[in-house]
Order: C-alpha cells, then sequence, then structure tokens
C-alpha cells in the first residue's frame, strides 16, 4: 500500500481514455430551460410514477392543486422529508413555475392496478365514488373532482392513475393530522368521517380504473361546493345541501 | 466553636467567590448615542440588521409567523426552543426596555435576569454596538404582536440548571462590544464587525469543544446533530477564500451560486434569509474580511494514496457511475457548468477531511437556494433512491481522487450513517 505515483497516474490515466468518447458528446453549454432545471423533480416523478407509491403522478394535475403542494411541503402542512428538502428555499414564483410545467405533461396514464378485493367491496368503492354516502355526510366524490375523476383547475386534483397504496396513505396522513391543507381543510374532515374499510373499497375501485389519455380537467365547477375548502378558489361556507 | 466559624467564614468565602464568578454584573456598556435616525427610519434599519443577524431563521417555525418563536433547535445537549419576540406584551418582548434588550444581547441575559443558552448566539452578538442593538429593538417592537406562548427546552440534567450555565459562561463567554482594528481599512472592519457580530459565522464554522464551547477561529466543524460540516474558511485547504476574486465571493453569498462553488445545506439556508438581503457594500466587506483571514500555519499534508486492487477497484466503479449519473451536468472534466452546475474539480466541498457534504449531496441532491440574483435555480437529483450506499461510496471516492482533487476514499458505512440523519 505503498504511495505509487506511477501506477495511480498511469490508472487514472485510463480511467480518462476509457471516458474520453463521451467528452466530446457533452454539451459545452447549459440549456436554459426549466426542463433542465428541474432534473431534481423529473429524477422520481418520471421515471417511477404511476408504479411506486412514493412517487405520485403529478404530470397532467391542475397547477393550482400542484402549487399548493409544493407550498404545503415547505411550510410544513405535508411531511415528506425529501420534498420539503427541495423545495424549502425555492421562491414562490419559481415554484408556480415548476407546477404549471408539471400541469402541461400528459403522458400515456398508468395500466389499472388489479384488485382481489371482493365484489362487494368494489360495490361500495364505487359508491362513495359516485352517489358518497349521505348517512356519514360525506359526498360524493365526483361532486368535486369531476365527472370524469380528472380535476378541476385549477386547484381540485384528478385521482386516476394514482399507485393504490398512495391513496391508502394520504387518506391515513388526513386522518392523522399528518397532511394537511388550507383552512378549513375540507379533505380532513371528509377522511375523518370515512372508515378504513371505505378508504380500502374506494382505493381499490380507483386503481381498476384507467385514466382518458385525451381528458383534461375541468374548467369550471358548479358552487358552492359540498364542503368549505379553503384551497379551491370560490368555495366559501355556504355549501351545497 | 471557633471551628465553625472558619467553616462558615470559609463557606461565605467560597459562595461570594463563586457568585463574582459565574454571576458576575452585567457589562452595561457604553450609553447609546443619540439616534439621529427618525423612527421610521430606526425601524427600517432595525429590519436590515435582523437580516445580517439571520434572526428569523430561529425565531420562526417552518410556515409559523415570522418571529413568533418555537423552532426546536437540536443540539448534543437536547432541544432549545426559540421564543417569540414580537411586539406581543404577554408572551413576547413587548414589554422589554431597549435596556432589557441590549442586556439579552450583549450579556446573554432575559429581562429577569435568567441566563440565556447560547444557542442563541450572544457570544457573536455580544460584539454589536449599542445604537445597532436600539435599531433591532425598534424593529422588533414593531412586528404586530402575536400571542404564542413560548415552549420549554427539553434540555437533560445537568445542562438545564443555571449553575451549569453559569459555568459555562465563566469558561467561554466575556461580553464585549467590537473594537475596530486600528491599521485595518473600514471596509475590512464593517467585514469583521458582521462577521464576527451579527453573521455569527462562527456558530457552525468553527469547531466546539465537548461542553458546546466555540473557538470562535472560523477553522471549520462539523455541525452537531443537523450532519453538515461547516468547512473552514480560513484555510485554502477547505472553503477558506484566499485565493478567491472578492467578486466571486460576493457573488456566492449574495446569490448562492458563483463560478467556483455553489452554496447548500444550511448555508442555503442563511443565504436566504439573509445574506441576498444584504447590501452588497457590507457583503464585500465580509468578503474581503474572510478572505484576509490567515490559513493555518501548516498545511494539511494529503493522505498517502491507496494503491491497492481493491482501492482501485472502487475508483473504477466511481468512475463508471459518474459517467452514466453526474457527467452530463458536472462534465467529464469535472469543470461543471456554473453557475448552473458547479464544478468539482478543485471544489473543496468535495475534498474536506470529512466527506459528510459530499455524500449527502449525492444522497439528497438539492437546489441552491433561489435568489434575487438567482430565482430559477437548476437543481440535483437525490441519488439515495437509486444508488446503494456501496455505489455512492464509489462515486464520492471517484470525485475526491479525480482533476487534481486529493483526498481519501470514503467506505459504505460512512454512507449508511448519513441515510438516516434527518433532512431538516
Amino acid at each position: 500500500m505503498r504511495f505509487n505515483v506511477s501506477r495511480f497516474s498511469i490508472f487514472l490515466g485510463s480511467i480518462a481514455a476509457l471516458l474520453s468518447g463521451w467528452v466530446m458528446a457533452a454539451p459545452a453549454t447549459l440549456p436554459d430551460n426549466l426542463e433542465q432545471r428541474i432534473k431534481a423533480c423529473t429524477a422520481c416523478h418520471a421515471r417511477q410514477e404511476g408504479q411506486d407509491a412514493f412517487f405520485p403522478r403529478i404530470a397532467g394535475k391542475p397547477a393550482g392543486y400542484l402549487y399548493n403542494q409544493l407550498i404545503n411541503f415547505r411550510d410544513g402542512r405535508r411531511q415528506y422529508p425529501m420534498m420539503t428538502y427541495m423545495v424549502e428555499h425555492l421562491p414562490d414564483a419559481y415554484l408556480r413555475e415548476i407546477a404549471e410545467y408539471f400541469a402541461e405533461q400528459h403522458p400515456t396514464p398508468p395500466p389499472a392496478q388489479p384488485s382481489n378485493a371482493s365484489a362487494a367491496v368494489l360495490a361500495r368503492g364505487k359508491q362513495l365514488l359516485q352517489q358518497g354516502d349521505s348517512s356519514k355526510k360525506i359526498p360524493a366524490c365526483i361532486t368535486c373532482h369531476g365527472a370524469q375523476l380528472a380535476g378541476v383547475a385549477p386547484a381540485i386534483p384528478g385521482l386516476l392513475g394514482l399507485p393504490r397504496d398512495y391513496i391508502n396513505a394520504q387518506f391515513g396522513a388526513w386522518k392523522n393530522g399528518v397532511r394537511r391543507a388550507q383552512a378549513p381543510d375540507c379533505m380532513a374532515q371528509i377522511a375523518e368521517r370515512l372508515s378504513n374499510e371505505d378508504v380500502g373499497a374506494l382505493s381499490a375501485w380507483l386503481g381498476t380504473q384507467v385514466a382518458s389519455a385525451t381528458t383534461l380537467p375541468a374548467t369550471s365547477i358548479a358552487l358552492p361546493l359540498p364542503m368549505h375548502c379553503g384551497s379551491v378558489p370560490g368555495s366559501t361556507a355556504e355549501v351545497a345541501p | 466553636m471557633k471551628k465553625a466559624m472558619i467553616a462558615v467564614g470559609l463557606a461565605l468565602i467560597i459562595a461570594g467567590s463563586a457568585k463574582f464568578l459565574l454571576w458576575p454584573d452585567d457589562d452595561i456598556g457604553p450609553p447609546a448615542p443619540p439616534s439621529s435616525l427618525s423612527q421610521e427610519h430606526l425601524v427600517a434599519r432595525g429590519a436590515y440588521l435582523s437580516r445580517a443577524g439571520d434572526c428569523m431563521a430561529c425565531h420562526t417555525t417552518r410556515g409559523g409567523v415570522p418571529y413568533a418563536g418555537g423552532r426546536a433547535l437540536q443540539t448534543p445537549f437536547g432541544q432549545v426552543i426559540s421564543p417569540n419576540i414580537t411586539a406581543d406584551r404577554e408572551t413576547g418582548i413587548g414589554n422589554w426596555t431597549a435596556d432589557d434588550f441590549w442586556r439579552a444581547l450583549h450579556n446573554g441575559k432575559s429581562k429577569d435576569g435568567r441566563l440565556l443558552y447560547p444557542a442563541f448566539p450572544y457570544t457573536n452578538y455580544t460584539k454589536v454596538r449599542r445604537e445597532d442593538s436600539d435599531a433591532l429593538y425598534a424593529y422588533f417592537q414593531s412586528l404586530p404582536p402575536h400571542t404564542q406562548a413560548n415552549l420549554p427546552h427539553a434540555l437533560r440534567f445537568p445542562y438545564n440548571q443555571q449553575i451549569a450555565l453559569a459555568a459555562w459562561r465563566a469558561l467561554y463567554f466575556k461580553p464585549a462590544v467590537y473594537q475596530p482594528l486600528a491599521g485595518q481599512s473600514m471596509e475590512w472592519n464593517r467585514g469583521a464587525y458582521l462577521v464576527q457580530g451579527l453573521g455569527h459565522c462562527s456558530a457552525c464554522h468553527s469547531s466546539r469543544t465537548t461542553l458546546g464551547g466555540s473557538n470562535d477561529g472560523l477553522s471549520g466543524g462539523l455541525i452537531p446533530v443537523l450532519g453538515w460540516y461547516a468547512p473552514s474558511l480560513t484555510s485554502d485547504a477547505e472553503a477558506g477564500l484566499g485565493d478567491w476574486e472578492t467578486d466571486h465571493i460576493v457573488q456566492l453569498l449574495k446569490t448562492g451560486v458563483s463560478p467556483r462553488a455553489t452554496v447548500f445545506g444550511p448555508m442555503a439556508e442563511v443565504v436566504r434569509l439573509s445574506l441576498q438581503h444584504m447590501d452588497e457594500p457590507d457583503v464585500r466587506a465580509m468578503a474581503i474580511y474572510l478572505k484576509s483571514l490567515p490559513g493555518p500555519a501548516q498545511p494539511v499534508k494529503p493522505a498517502p494514496r491507496d494503491n491497492s486492487e481493491a482501492a482501485l477497484a472502487q475508483l473504477t466503479a466511481g468512475a463508471k457511475l459518474y459517467e452514466s449519473h453526474c457527467a452530463s451536468c458536472h462534465q467529464a472534466d469535472g469543470k461543471g457548468l456554473p453557475p448552473g452546475y458547479p464544478p468539482l474539480a478543485g471544489n473543496r466541498a468535495l475534498t474536506t477531511t470529512s466527506a459528510v457534504n459530499a455524500i449527502r449531496i449525492v444522497l439528497n441532491g438539492g437546489f441552491a437556494p433561489g435568489t434575487a440574483g438567482n430565482p430559477r435555480p437548476y437543481g440535483m437529483p437525490p441519488f439515495g433512491p437509486v444508488l446503494d450506499d456501496r455505489e455512492v461510496a464509489a462515486v464520492v471516492t471517484y470525485l475526491r481522487a479525480s482533476w487534481g482533487n486529493d483526498a481519501p476514499a470514503v467506505s459504505a458505512l460512512e454512507v449508511n450513517k448519513y441515510r438516516s440523519v434527518p433532512l431538516e
């Protein structure tokens, strides 16, 4: 293990020769576009999204929703240390630009997730999505998230193409107060009213649906909403019966 | 009887000298010169100085009301919870006088005389002049009162005892305002005043004793609990600025990026909340002072290269990983594409004795802070999810040994240690 200059230099030299092929191909100037600037985001959200519960699909979601989530991570209303670490020193205008970039992306939706839930469970899930459960004061998901469940611009997200485990985890986080939105936090109230069985049923049914590649988030929604949601512009204390 | 009297006398003498040694009287300091500023200008001056002191960073929780306190500062002795310094009379400092505020800043004591924990860096702030203290006071009094009760610290015994703190202060604290050094320029002295005082750079960039005493030498130190290494600002082998162009130092401090390096980790927060808001002449003064700091008398000798088969195999693996994951941004020659992507060749953040910073950046990636001078920073992906500990060790070892960099190898064990360190 004695210091051997020549051997080490030859070694590093041979590495350099090995790599010289792609030295020529490397870009000499830095592309000045957002895609290049946000490689840190797409490293996880492009490659794995749709399959991994930790990296949910964000492409094509309304820009206002995505922006709100970035702010929520930065301000501690959502908890995922790596996301907070990424965004905590970025200014609002840049976060909005990043949100708008992802809202414009429309990659092919992921395939359905096969479910081994019983027909009764899937039926309960479908019922919650399409009709809600008035006995538990749970509005139908489609009332706010759109008839196609593709979301409503600017601030209500689509629900299809998300991993089942991600949806389960979000409801768990709402129930525990770990995920929050601008007050009043309507989804936290809904999460509280849903039993664990309800959550399992609706995430199972959602997983069996495939998002349409051509359906964009709706551009408007009938007000008032069934709940007062602090993050949805136009939503007030006056709610639909 | 006589023996008893001697014993009582001795006890009194010991108690008296303990009182004198451990609870010395406050340094009242010179009386505040009458301020020529209008109240409005005084408040504006205080707002600026509060940026220079980065008061907000500690006195605000994530997403919380500015200066309302409540942030838990992690120390090796437990948690210190920052207090509310808004103008609320019950829970903030609304009923403090300018003298009370000076006492805290300069003497490290609360309004009620309680000794303050030096997580509040009064060992630095003691250097602040009275007129600047008064401006800060005016600013904090101008903040909208916000009622938020202070939470108790969560320090372990014996660190939660005032007597322990008194002993600590006897060892490590002497109140004294910064005295300009004759023979140095006004600019240099301004820089020294800001770096040593409000900037409290030594709070991170100095090593600490096991009792948490800082040597104040800016010779670098591992930030306890947070797990980042704040490099030496004096040694050119680390972040010493001796051979930097002053303009590049100013650019780094004011925008977060420069042709030589990019700030990251806790320093990104310092640039975002504090340095970017400071006037260019003040940042330049700090740069001039930092650049003038003498390096260590004896430069550190590089460790002899490990030429074993295993070491060379690790370097080859690192080179391959570099080619597939890093070179498209940092370039095959390690020169990067600054200021978007910093150079790795000659980048001291990579070659410090402790490889913690390089390891954590590879694991966690990140963005430079978004600043007025660099509002849309380029980001680096986190590689923790895609590379295992051995791979991270290989690529970091390669970075530390290439393009003229000359620092020892890193093991998978070292990498693993930083997988679980909290990110905030």
